[in-house]
């Protein structure tokens, strides 16, 4: 594995040659021409498959290059735009994410970077004919939404997920200027919201929308101007309205659009019936093609029955925005008998869980949010006992992220026992530092149990009270892992240096307040340029130690994020990534590249 | 750790026996302090105490469990948006209910005047709740070819005519509704 990650990068290093010069080495070792090898290689999606396929040998490494249509960037500082654009030619479609995860939280502070519009400048020269651009961590201005709809006229697709920095205008420029969209889903963005008017500017032409999903956006938009659109454009198959869309007029839309997929509602009740339930009812039993159903803001007994007829077929089902109670959870799993994947918060308690392992014998997927998560007394919520109830429902569970007060290493371990088949597990013990409240242990066996009992674990989120043991038990054990999330735990270095030990796999590691030291972190030093990125906050690392991975790796870019509170030495907050296009031209004055 | 100890010193103050420990089971009670957020809007505060403690944050200090740590619980913020909303229209579900009786009808309901903003929507939800018709008010006629008629009890014990007065005059003075049949409400409305 690290071979290839060597030649990875060495080949990265040849896009700046020019291809025609290299003679063309298509040997007897290769004698498929370009014109089959590149219709068979355009049959490959995967972005890690075609990375192998570009490893064979350069013969195949064009071919690919030439055929590859869709370009996933992870870390948006790990190469640039001009490098991307120089490798690859015909690219009609972008994923890039920016900032570290930990954003989401409030940990990186504002203007960090992850401005996208250095790339959109590149990327409008080199593919003018681009249709399809998803970004996630993002710093999207106004002016980029703007470039972006006036600067590629084949735009389809714009997905934005937890970007921020752009406003209700930059969609309009979007809606009233492309005039292909397909696709415009804005989700958790942090958007200055000024105004439903963008949804007005889509032109009386644009009748080629699939995707619209503006559920976060807080703004009433054009009720008349929603539903002819949604009349208008035969091929929507998604559609996720905000709150301030009213039963009545979800109504009139479904009617519109009997051929959806996928449904996210506005508010899920009344306080005045203009029309009776049973005509609401009957007009998602006419919707025969639902697999998702969203929304369902404030939604109660009396109005949530209204989608069991839709029920049969769903597969998804995501109840996070609706706080109900068990009783209302389970009348309604009881129509679900497809479910795979399911969100709810924990108003739903030990008992709803236990009826979703009742009547969900297909679950796959469940997430479990707080309603109430920084309530620290007299709360609800779920136990142990539910995620147990859970388990021996659904054996197929094999994704979960459950956040709770209070658990037991028993309890995890019979879960694991249950569903070995976890691919995904991120527990949160809300508490800070809480141990097992039944033998007052520390968590450590249950993380414990987790490893050794789901070999096909690739994401683990830890929390709870911790010692070292438990990295100890992650590092051996944990063979598939590549994605690690840690708070508040450990007692040493050693328990930085089990996870860098070991965990071939590992591509990205988040840890914050954890009491790992310099000798942990020059422990993974060679370990750094086969992950994605390495995020430690108010750990205790200092400026010297991040002198020093700096030095030795040169590959690596080592920030520190300057705090104006703590000491000169200390690094605070330190992110570390593998890069090929050198240190940040665009840093902040508070980030430091060592 | 450097910036631990200065911690530490800072809040002596604070009983340590009930803090929570990072140290491995077993080793001597020693507790040492969660780090704890400075103000919960500086987005570049730390999360640790820092040495350079304000005094601002000495007075604000309260025992860790409870305290707020920056991103913890790792909830995204539009998700506690969700939620805030939420509280506050329970918080101010602390509504006008008054009892609704409607003559035939074996049981009283209870209405919640503050969910209307007018006369007309509070006749839609009254007929919505008990099935009946009581039509439009016109202030000449009365409730004219209606079955039912809807009066209630002022804040003097008198019965009225639902609609003579200003809405906000209404929701104040009103104590109690009566759904009446017509044929008995006559003599009510006539001048």
């Amino acid at each position: 594995m690290d071979l290839n990650q060597k030649r990875t990068r060495m080949v990265d290093r040849v896009d700046s040659v020019d291809p025609d010069l290299v003679s063309p080495e298509s040997t007897p070792m290769c004698p498929f021409p370009d014109e089959v090898l590149e219709p068979v290689l355009s049959l490959i999606n995967s972005h890690k498959d075609r990375s192998s396929v570009s490893l064979v040998c350069k013969d195949w490494y064009n071919a690919e290059r030439w055929s590859r249509r869709h370009v996933f960037i992870g870390n948006c500082y790990s190469v640039s735009p001009e490098i991307v654009v120089g490798r690859f030619p015909k690219i009609r479609s972008v994923t890039l994410k920016g900032k570290p995860r930990f954003s989401d939280f409030n940990l990186v502070p504002e203007d960090w970077g992850a401005d996208v519009y250095p790339w959109l400048s590149v990327l409008a020269k080199a593919y003018p004919f681009l249709e399809e651009l998803r970004l996630k961590r993002m710093a999207v201005s106004d002016e980029s939404l703007e470039f972006l709809a006036m600067n590629f006229p084949e735009f389809k697709a714009l997905s934005l997920l937890s970007c921020d920095g752009f406003s209700t205008d930059g969609l309009k420029a979007i809606a009233t200027h492309c005039r292909n969209l397909a696709e415009l889903d804005i989700q958790e963005n942090g958007i200055d919201d000024l105004g439903g008017d963008w949804l007005s500017c889509f032109p009386e032409t644009l009748t080629t929308l699939q995707v619209l999903n503006f559920a976060s956006l807080n703004s009433e938009v054009n009720f008349n101007d929603l539903e002819k659109l949604v009349t208008r454009c035969k091929s929507l198959r998604v559609l996720k309205v905000n709150r301030t869309i009213n039963l009545d007029q979800l109504q009139k839309l479904l009617l519109r659009a009997p051929q959806l997929t996928e449904l996210g509602t506005g508010t899920f009740t009344q306080d005045l019936v203009t029309r009776p339930v049973a005509d609401l009812e009957a007009t998602f039993g006419s919707c025969k093609n639902l697999l998702t159903i969203s929304g369902l803001w404030d939604t109660n007994s009396l109005y949530l029955p209204v989608i069991y007829p839709a029920c049969a077929s769903l597969t998804f089902l995501n109840l996070s925005c609706a706080a109900l109670r068990s009783f209302e959870l389970a009348m309604l799993l009881i129509h679900c008998k497809s479910l795979r994947r399911l969100w709810v918060l924990d108003t739903v308690g030990d008992m709803g869980l236990e009826a979703v392992g009742s009547w969900c014998p297909l679950l796959e997927e469940l997430r479990v949010f707080p309603a109430d998560p920084f309530e620290q007394e007299n709360v609800a919520g779920v136990t142990e006992s539910g995620f147990v109830a859970v388990s021996r429902g659904c054996p197929k569970l094999h994704y979960v992220l459950y956040f709770c007060h209070q658990m037991t290493n028993a309890a995890v371990a019979t879960v694991v026992q249950n569903c070995p088949g976890f691919t995904h597990f991120r527990l949160c013990i809300m508490n800070l530092g809480q141990p097992d409240y039944v033998t007052n242990e520390p968590m450590d066996e249950a993380f414990g149990a987790v490893v050794r009992t789901c070999p096909n674990l690739q994401r683990l989120a830890v929390s709870g009270l911790l010692t070292d043991l438990t990295f100890e038990y992650i590092g051996k054990y944990a063979k598939n892992l590549e994605i690690l999330s840690v708070a508040f735990a450990g007692s040493s270095d050693l328990g930085l240096k089990y996870v860098l030990g070991g965990c071939p796999r590992l591509r990205k590691l988040e840890i914050r307040d954890c009491p790992f030291g310099n000798a942990a972190l020059l422990s993974g030093l060679t370990k750094y340029e086969s992950m994605r990125s390495l995020w430690m906050s108010a750990c205790n690392l200092t400026m010297n130690g991040c002198r020093v991975l700096a030095k030795e790796m040169p590959r690596l870019n080592v920030e520190v994020m300057k705090d104006e509170d703590s000491e000169d030495s200390q690094a605070h907050k330190v992110y570390i990534y593998r890069t090929v296009a050198g240190p940040r031209r665009d840093a902040p004055p508070f980030v430091l590249t060592l | 750790m450097d910036h631990k100890k200065t911690t530490l010193d800072l809040f002596n103050n604070v009983d340590l026996a009930t803090e929570l420990t990072l140290g491995l089971p077993g080793t001597d009670n020693q507790p040492e302090i969660i780090k704890s957020s400075l103000s919960g809007n500086k987005r570049t505060s730390s999360e640790m105490g820092s040495s350079t403690c304000t005094d601002e944050n000495e007075s604000r200090f309260s025992p860790p469990t409870k305290e707020q740590v920056v991103g913890w619980p790792p909830v995204r913020s539009y998700r506690k948006n969700i939620l805030q909303v939420k509280k506050t229209e329970s918080e101010m579900g602390s509504g006008m209910y008054v009892k609704v009786s409607m003559d035939g009808a074996p049981y009283l309901r209870k209405l919640d005047l503050k969910m209307y903003q007018s006369y007309e929507e509070l006749m839609k939800g009254l007929q919505v709740m008990f099935k009946c018709i009581i039509g439009l008010y016109f202030e000449r006629e009365g409730y004219n070819g209606s079955q039912h008629v809807p009066t209630y009890e002022d804040k003097d014990g008198d019965w009225m005519l639902v609609g003579d007065v200003p809405w906000e005059m209404f929701i104040s003075s009103c104590k109690r509704l009566r759904i009446m049949k017509s044929c008995e409400a006559r003599g009510l409305g006539d001048c």
